[in-house]
């Protein structure tokens, strides 16, 4: 061993680096303020808009009534049964992350994910209470508490708290009339279940919002470690184009050092395994110490100014090359950009570009346009699986219909032999009345004309089901004793229900046992 | 966590392990990370000295709450006897005729009697109430006692030929082996199962119908419906208890039968006899 020296052995742990990010304007910034206002409308509005749908329905245009077991989409309806609408919006979502990440990166982490927007909401306020960047460090470096700096605090803690309980507070309108629980949540009569939700959402909210912030997207968040693993060299990402603003600094002098430490390690590295301290990891395909930027006259275009690092919500220093906690907010292209007009460098040193479009430019080709890393074969068939999917979902929408049956034959026993002779079988048929009132359902039977069918509890073959329910009724179906299906084994039919207000259909194919003899 | 130093004399920031020239990167974890899981473990204790956790000789500690999984479900066994009192005392005070009209009473005592059917009649009944032999299907129409909702209530309530209960149903069928010539009993089996539409030969059939008549039209009527009242049964339908061929037959009139049920009204409620009489009363016979 080369390093045999005896050393302190580094703390297993790590206190969070606070960090505080700098205000920034631009293209990017704009860009996720208006999704910021978008999102959070569409959260807090939605469950108050009203959707008419007759007497006997909720009219709450988006509500998730898991009491009735009912989901209500404007005018989609969902059933427990069709419970394959949201397994098939799920497998749109998994493959919408599969483009979006494979196109643009962690798009969704950056832009839309509620931690990043919420995130984002939280600093804001943040800023407007406690001040920009240097304010507030100067602030967390403050150790006295006096009495601005508790005023400052516990006003941005209450204004946090106050957004968080909204937060919580705007979810559980999903799940019942919003207008009836908003008045019970104040005057104490909501069920416990909904203070329950709202307190534990407001503390979550106000936790993860306020204080974890990038600790929920390093440590426990799953997405950036499966998102990282549908990146490629075409996607694009946010990246620093090393060629062009190296060797930083502010003087010339500043690179003539950099450059002799850099042929320092250089040499050490040639000298052996463990003789230098860290060689880094290059880009696929790009030779380490790269000649051409060593060679290059004049500083880089990056002046060191760290604007990038102060604005990045997740700490990070982008220059240092793609890493595990960039969620590709691209606020560092907008500082940077910022940085770029005022001394007069062209804008992009930071930018949206992917992996082989560093190798092009560093060896002085033209970088692939960006249509063509967004068309791409892999792309192209996510977006067809995901239309596919979607096709399917919308069709299976307008088939389904408004009545609807099952039919489970009752196989306890197959027949039962009634004291003429006449064979029976039984069945239990639920009936699903989706309309708004109810319905006179009339069953038949075809198959065979010696086949009849009458219901238990009814002197004749219809049925009042309940608006927007569900309705058991046990069938017989009896076949007289000689007749073809009482005497042979098995016979096929097929139960027939019609709702006599609209002539709708449905029928179910099962069948029928005999004696067998 | 760990940079990747762009920088070359930049502090690679590793642990100062080394195997072989490979190095460990220094990526410690955040300090709350640790913070979570001592508080993990403040849980742990708490939880242990609130509910039964350390297993001992022969109990684990029982734990300062007192829960336990069976009292967990004794809890809602009891709670839900409980939301169902109301609604069992409407059912043993019902008029009987009335429960299968009324949908509330009907569609809880379907439910409630499936389930006492399953507990106490499947035995012998069959957990589809089709019966075995000797043990009457009971989703046919034809019943040995009445399909009335009024007669099978009494029958669960009292049983059939339950020697505990005076009220029970009885009737006995003498064993005609003692009192018939063995002739005698050929030409009854002969003409009763004739009266089901079986072929059987004329003379034999012609001098059953005189021993039907002299000895069993008394408790079988003389048209050979059977006699509810006394538990007779039908003879010329397509339903045999025991069984509608020759040999069982003969065993039937030489021997007789005796099946016996027992008087459920001392083992269930009074609302429990009525949700299991309604149960069956709806399986598909019922008058």
């Amino acid at each position: 061993m080369a390093n045999s020296q005896p050393q302190t052995p580094p703390s297993l742990y790590a206190a969070r680096e606070p960090i505080f990010p700098k205000k920034v304007y631009g293209k990017f910034r704009t860009l996720k303020w208006a999704i910021l206002t978008i999102t959070l409308g569409i959260y807090y509005v939605t469950p108050w808009i009203r959707w008419d749908r007759g007497p006997n329905l909720p009219d709450q245009a988006v509500l998730v009534d898991l009491a009735n077991r009912r989901f209500y989409f404007f005018w989609v309806e969902i059933w427990p049964h069709e419970f394959y609408f949201v397994a098939g919006l799920l497998v749109m979502a998994g493959l919408g992350l599969f483009l979006f990440t494979s196109a643009l990166g962690r798009v969704w982490c950056g832009y839309a994910c509620p931690q990043t927007v919420w995130t984002d909401l939280f600093i804001l306020v943040e800023r407007w209470i406690e001040g920009d960047r240097n304010a507030r460090l100067r602030l967390h470096r403050q150790k006295k508490w006096d009495f601005r700096k508790a005023r400052l605090r516990v006003t941005k803690w209450i204004t946090w708290l106050v957004i968080a309980a909204l937060t919580g507070g705007a979810w559980v309108f999903y799940f019942t009339d919003a207008p009836r629980l908003f008045v019970d949540l104040f005057t104490l009569n909501a069920h416990p279940i909904a203070y329950t939700t709202v307190a534990v959402l407001t503390a979550t909210t106000f936790l993860f919002g306020g204080f974890a912030r990038e600790q929920i997207c390093i440590y426990a968040c799953p997405w950036p470690r499966i998102q990282a693993a549908m990146l490629d060299e075409d996607t694009l990402t946010v990246a620093y184009r090393e060629w062009r603003g190296e060797p930083r600094g502010k003087t010339n002098a500043r690179r003539v050092k950099a450059h002799e430490a850099e042929a320092a390690v250089a040499a050490s590295s040639a000298a052996g395994p463990g003789a230098a301290t860290y060689a880094p990891t290059p880009y696929p395909g790009v030779p380490l110490n790269d000649p051409s930027a060593a060679a290059k006259d004049g500083p880089g275009d990056c002046i060191d100014c760290m604007a990038c690092v102060n604005v990045c919500p997740m700490g990070i220093d982008i220059r240092d090359g793609q890493q595990m906690e960039c969620i590709t907010c691209a606020l560092c292209i907008d500082a940077c950009d910022d940085i770029m007009d005022k001394i007069g460098k062209p804008r992009g040193l930071i930018d949206y570009m992917a992996l082989t479009d560093e190798q092009n430019e560093r060896s002085g080709n033209q970088p692939k346009p960006i249509l063509k890393h967004i068309l791409r074969p892999r792309t192209i068939l996510y977006t067809a699986l995901w239309s596919l999917v979607g096709v399917g979902l919308v069709f299976a929408l307008f088939v389904r219909g408004d009545i609807e049956m099952t039919v489970a034959p009752v196989r306890n026993p197959t027949f039962v032999t009634m004291a003429d002779g006449t064979i029976r079988n039984t069945y239990e048929v639920r009936l699903l009345n989706k309309h708004g009132d109810d319905r006179p359902f009339t069953l038949t039977v075809t198959g065979d004309p010696a086949l009849t069918l009458t219901l238990e509890g009814a002197s004749d073959t219809t049925i009042t089901v309940p608006a927007n329910s569900t309705y058991n009724q046990r069938v017989y179906i009896e076949a007289p004793g000689g007749t073809s299906p009482a005497s042979s084994q098995m016979t096929d039919l097929r139960i027939w229900v019609e709702d006599t207000l609209n002539g709708d259909r449905a029928s179910k194919g099962t069948n029928f046992h005999g004696r067998g003899y | 966590m760990a940079k990747i130093p762009k920088k070359l004399d930049e502090d690679p920031n590793t642990t100062g392990h080394e195997w072989d020239g490979i190095e460990e990167f220094d990526n410690p974890m955040p300090r709350w990370w640790l913070w979570t899981f001592y508080a993990t473990i403040v849980w742990a204790v708490g939880y242990s000295i609130a509910y039964p956790a350390w297993p001992g000789i022969k109990a684990a500690t029982p734990g300062l709450l007192g829960w336990s999984t069976r009292g967990n479900v004794a809890e809602d066994i009891a709670r839900v006897n409980a939301a169902n009192d109301g609604i069992n005392a409407k059912l043993a005070a019902a008029e009987l005729t009335s429960i299968p009209t009324d949908p509330e009473l009907a569609g809880y005592a379907a439910s409630a009697g499936s389930a006492v059917f399953k507990t106490w009649c499947a035995q012998c009944h069959g957990s589809g109430a089709a019966g075995a032999k000797g043990y009457p299907n009971l989703l046919d129409n034809d019943w040995l006692w009445g399909g009335s909702i009024e007669e099978i209530h009494t029958t669960i309530s009292h049983g059939i030929r339950n020697e505990e209960d005076a009220d029970a149903r009885y009737s006995e069928m003498p064993a005609f082996g003692e009192i018939l010539e063995r002739q005698e009993i050929k030409q009854v089996v002969n003409y009763v199962m004739s009266l089901s539409g079986t072929p059987k030969d004329a003379t034999l059939v012609a001098a059953g119908k005189g021993v039907f008549l002299d000895n069993c039209a008394a408790c079988h009527m003389e048209d050979a419906t059977g006699d509810r009242d006394q538990g007779a049964p039908n003879l010329k339908d397509a339903i045999w208890l025991y069984g509608g061929d020759y040999d069982t037959l003969t065993n039937t009139v030489t021997y007789s039968r005796y099946g016996v049920m027992p008087a459920w009204s001392d083992r269930l409620s009074e609302a429990q006899v009525r949700a299991v009489s309604a149960y069956v009363h709806q399986l598909g016979g019922g008058e």
